[in-house]
């Protein structure tokens, strides 16, 4: 499929200062990360941007997402607060779940941010739970739903992907596929590659977009929002992505020999975050770029200047 | 807790289930009832009775067979603040929900920091007799016990019921509700009113100086039972319902066997890594140091629950096992077997009361 034409400037700008901050967040975190200043498994999403953002773009400022153990880039593109999100993989107490969650379990209610779950699927139906809860509310409020393609072959989404199409609820289900689950490519875990006809057999649209184009994924989920709000019940978008980084920690793995490193390169050679970088004037680009640098400085400041929680915090929030 | 009905009825366990919902439904809009078949006929033995036709579909609701998912979606639904109860016919398909109640239902309000709250019930019922077997027979309480984030409570009585099934709705934590299903057609005096019986707070069934008797869940029942063929034998027994088993009142538990130094925790479930171990640890780290205490657990047979009648009997524990444990706890004849006619179990009679 082609790609859309690129849009305004200002779109542009916006695009990539949302894929590039990512981006450069997650450099960031992989800098640190051997100093042990950060002691919280992490799971970047670099070279996965583009899903995240363009997904987040189509949604409003009131809806919600839902993501996974992998969700830096979730957590940024719906607004998560940057400055918590390092505090919180430092293990500080300003962090968004006081230090208690660490990278996996970033969460950030008011910017509407559901929450992230380790356990591979399990954000799923508590993401239909919290759509069926809106709809209720009535207020044209949904929820976008992350998950992996190892979390596709999980029972719990399955039966979630049949109740959310019965109730009709306000959901767009997004698969980030990046054909890996942990060390396992895809060809050793599904019979047939046909996860987008397989959701289609539930009663709701589903779509495959293989590009990693962001402006593809940005159009399909403008649309996929659209249907959703107007009551049509839950949409389900399937896109090819690339991690490009090992499953969890900063480096890259491709001596492991689970994967090959020309399928990386055939998605670095379309980056969308070099791209969007492309089609902006080069001092639009560098302020853009400046801004982002001089904010991770900040939150990085911040999180290693921030306290470790009180010991007495051990026994807050058991219940509630 | 609100003022005691000043003129008491008696209501049947399930009518203080229904009842305990339907109020609570009145009076919160979020409250809402979802499970496979809470809206059919039979409605989960008739403690879902009438709350379609009062409430509508939105606020009851049957789901696919998908225990796991609809776990999540009670999680996710408290989590956007409303209030619901999941039924389970059986407690056995609570095995298919252990990766939500566990791993996230638990752990949700703890692992965001406090910024999320989880106030949903989950209701599921005990089966025992008429050959119900292996995987209809089970009390699984030990499971959720071991987790912190839960709240398990499991009344013996109408009255518990309607108070705790009602705290429950308003606790603002995942509460698993335990009911058994031989307790349903028991009666004890209910207020007609709304109110609620908080958790962590045991039941003293029975005031007593020789020997301090736990029962949990139907088990309260049965020991009470052989609370009565015990003092036929001049025993006097101080009978204790935990009513909520995490959070555990071991205070009123460690209060009574401190004063009789003989403690028996029967089980309506197995003992090996059960509540009455837990019981049992605790008053022993408490209690052991001041003196001889003697502890013994009842619970089921080691093994798995048999449909057979005559194997099924001897897999629980019943009044006469539980009187002849007891007995010989504070010194009685060894050899001592009640009446059979007055030993039966307390569900083959016309049971009323406690309340």
């Amino acid at each position: 499929m082609a790609s859309p034409e690129p849009t305004d400037q200002e779109t542009i700008a916006r695009l990539y200062r949302g894929i590039a901050r990512i981006r450069r967040v997650e450099e960031r975190v992989a800098a640190i990360y051997p100093t042990d200043k950060i002691k919280s498994p992490i799971h970047l999403s670099i070279g996965q941007e583009a899903v995240a953002v363009g997904i987040c773009e189509a949604l409003r400022a009131d809806d919600t997402v839902s993501g996974t153990y992998r969700g830096h880039a979730t957590y940024l593109a719906k607004g998560g607060d940057l400055n918590a999100m390092l505090a919180e993989m430092y293990g500080k107490v300003s962090g968004c779940a006081r230090g208690k969650g660490g990278s996996m379990h970033l969460v950030g209610l008011e910017q509407g941010i559901l929450g992230c779950s380790a356990v591979v699927g399990s954000n799923v139906p508590v993401a239909a739970g919290y759509a069926l809860a809106l709809k209720r509310r009535g207020r044209g409020q949904m929820v976008a739903c992350f998950y992996g393609d190892g979390a596709s072959e999980e029972g719990g989404v399955y039966e979630t992907l049949n109740f959310a199409a019965l109730h009709k609820l306000p959901i767009l289900f997004v698969c980030e596929n990046n054909f890996l689950a942990i060390h396992e490519p895809l060809n050793r875990r599904w019979a047939a590659d046909r996860l987008t006809e397989r959701v289609a057999t539930f009663g709701m649209p589903a779509q495959r977009i293989t590009s990693g184009d962001i402006f593809e994924i940005r159009t399909a989920a403008a649309e996929a929002v659209a249907a959703i709000r107007a009551g049509a019940g839950p949409v389900f978008l399937e896109c090819h992505t690339y991690r490009w980084r090992e499953h969890v920690g900063p480096a890259e793995d491709y001596a492991a020999g689970y994967r090959d490193r020309a399928d990386l390169e055939a998605w670095q050679a379309k980056d969308q975050v070099a791209r969007l970088a492309a089609l902006l004037p080069e001092d639009a680009r560098q302020t853009i770029d400046a801004a982002i640098a001089a904010e991770i400085d900040a939150a990085v400041r911040f999180a290693e200047d921030s306290p470790f929680p009180a010991l007495e915090e051990l026994y807050d929030h058991v219940y509630a | 807790m609100s003022t005691p009905d000043p003129k008491p009825r008696s209501l049947r366990y399930v009518d203080a289930l229904r009842e305990a919902v339907a109020q609570e439904m009145r009076r919160d809009p979020e409250v809402f009832v979802f499970g496979l078949d809470v809206d059919d006929h039979r409605a989960i033995q008739g403690s879902t009775q009438g709350l379609l036709e009062e409430f509508g579909a939105d606020r009851c609701f049957t789901t696919p067979l998908s225990e796991d998912a609809m776990t999540g979606v009670a999680i996710g639904a408290a989590m956007a603040g409303m209030r619901p109860i999941h039924v389970h016919i059986r407690m056995d398909f609570l095995m298919l929900c252990m990766n939500q109640l566990v791993n996230m239902a638990a752990k949700a309000h703890y692992m965001y920091g406090g910024s999320v709250k989880v106030p949903m019930v989950v209701r599921s019922m005990i089966g025992k007799s008429w050959g119900q077997g292996a995987q209809h027979s089970q009390g699984l309480h030990a499971m959720f016990m071991h987790v912190p984030g839960l709240k398990v409570v499991a009344p013996s009585n109408a009255y518990d019921a309607k108070g705790c099934l009602i705290a429950a709705i308003r606790d603002d934590n995942p509460v698993i509700f335990m009911e058994h299903r031989l307790l349903y057609p028991t009666e004890a005096e209910v207020p007609e009113e709304d109110f609620t019986v908080p958790f962590g707070k045991a039941r003293q069934m029975l005031r007593g100086t020789d020997i301090t008797i736990v029962g949990i869940s139907n088990m309260a029942q049965e020991c009470l039972r052989a609370a009565s063929l015990l003092a036929d034998l001049g025993v006097s027994v101080d009978l204790i319902d935990p009513v909520s088993l995490l959070p555990l009142d071991m205070e009123t538990i460690l209060a009574s066997a401190r004063r009789t130094r003989r403690l028996l925790v029967v089980d309506n479930a197995w003992v090996s890594a059960g509540a009455g171990g837990e019981i049992a640890a605790q008053a022993a780290e408490h209690l052991g140091g001041e003196g001889p205490l003697t502890v013994r657990r009842l619970g089921f047979a080691p093994t798995t629950c048999p449909t057979t009648p005559t194997l099924e009997a001897a897999f629980y524990p019943n009044p006469t096992s539980i009187a002849q444990a007891a007995y010989r706890m504070v010194g009685g004849d060894p050899a001592w077997t009640p009446d059979p006619a007055q030993a039966q179990l307390a569900y083959q009679q016309v049971f009323k009361g406690p309340f």
